[in-house]
């Protein structure tokens, strides 16, 4: 199960600047960490986000392993014009979901 | 001489009350001892790990299980409603076992049946997730646990354990959560053990917990045995804290250090 909450306005002035906000459910297990018995935990983690707001990439993030279980983002962007924000992590083990939000813009 | 008695009488009856229990005038939840950040991200609904669970929850809410086939939505139907306000109550008297059940339990009992699907182990992500979700109903309203008057001997058992010294520290729950909670250990604040917030996201877990959990690491910390999941002296011990926690509002799911 892998949800995300995205927290976008839905609605703003043209020259406004807004929050973005998300968070996605994930282990974020480090690799660095070994089980009773001396096995080390495989690495598994969001390597990437990447926000687009109409096709145009506008906010991109690596991640490592010393980000939190559940990684959650912040940041601002000036409203333009309406449109769509698409929101991707793609991480270890195949790991790959998707998120969209409406904005209109006036 | 009779001076003296009297002194005795007052000391025994000072003796007889033990530990002193904060005021209700007193008591705050473990909210109000946490940075700023750490409120902010409890306050803030897509902030708060904790609703990614109750996001979960409402998918198993939908999801038929069992050999019933019934979803928990075919007979609660949607719990944004149905579950308004039952957090607070819970630990709550269960007629079939004659026993306080929280809400976990309550939630596995559904489960077999009606159900008719295995019960959920106690802190699997779905178990945690449909407990946050039905406590999640409930955030804002007053805990009422305790008002059953069929769970006076319960609670009155978890009392016993909450005072009970234990464990190689030969520590009780009360020497820290009632004699010292505004005093810190080890840079982290005590706080009164008011359980406003399960289940929880603890940022130490890096996860939703239940109470259960965070009783079963206390015990820990005092070197004493910790009771299995779901061992009545562990709900007792929820139930008596609840009842404790009586008129303080709900914050499931609550952010925690």
């Amino acid at each position: 199960m892998a949800s995300a909450l995205i927290n976008v306005p839905a609605k703003a002035k043209r020259g406004d600047i807004i929050e973005i906000k998300t968070l996605m459910s994930h282990i974020m297990e480090t690799g660095y960490r070994h089980t009773a018995s001396g096995e080390v935990v495989p690495r598994d983690i969001i390597t990437s986000f990447t926000c687009r707001f109409n096709g145009n990439e506008i906010f991109r993030a690596d991640l490592f392993p010393a980000v939190a279980a559940n990684p959650f983002f912040s940041f601002f962007t000036t409203a333009t014009e309406s449109g769509k924000f698409e929101f991707e992590w793609i991480g270890d083990k195949g790991f790959s979901e998707t998120a969209s939000a409406s904005i209109s813009v006036e | 001489m009779r001076f003296l008695g009297a002194i005795a009488a007052a000391l025994l009856v000072a003796g007889a009350v033990g530990a002193a229990e904060i005021p209700q005038a007193d008591r705050r939840s473990g909210y109000s001892f946490m940075k700023p950040d750490t409120k902010t991200m409890q306050d803030d609904d897509t902030a708060n790990p904790g609703m990614l669970w109750v996001l979960d929850g409402e998918t198993l809410w939908n999801r038929k299980v069992g050999s019933a086939g019934k979803a928990c939505a075919d007979c609660h139907g949607n719990a944004r409603n149905s579950m308004k306000g039952v957090a607070i109550s819970y630990p709550a008297f269960d007629k079939a076992t004659g026993r306080p059940i929280d809400l976990e339990q309550r939630i596995n009992s559904c489960r077999t049946n009606h159900q008719q699907a295995t019960p959920l182990p106690f802190e699997s992500r779905e178990l945690l997730a449909l407990t946050a979700l039905v406590a999640r109903q409930s955030q804002g309203a007053s805990i009422e646990t305790g008002a059953d008057p069929q769970l006076a001997p319960f609670i009155a058992k978890g009392r016993e354990l909450y005072m009970q010294r234990q464990g190689q520290f030969n520590l009780a729950c009360a020497n820290c959560h009632d004699d010292n909670w505004d005093k810190r250990l080890a840079g982290a604040a005590i706080t009164q053990g008011h359980p406003t917030g399960y289940p929880l996201y603890r940022l130490e877990w890096q996860s939703l917990g239940s109470l259960q959990r965070r009783l079963r690491a206390c015990i820990t910390g005092i070197r004493a045995q910790a009771y299995d999941y779901g061992a009545p002296e562990l709900v007792e011990l929820e139930l008596y804290l609840m009842s404790r926690a009586r008129g303080m509002p709900l914050e499931a799911p609550g952010v925690r250090p």
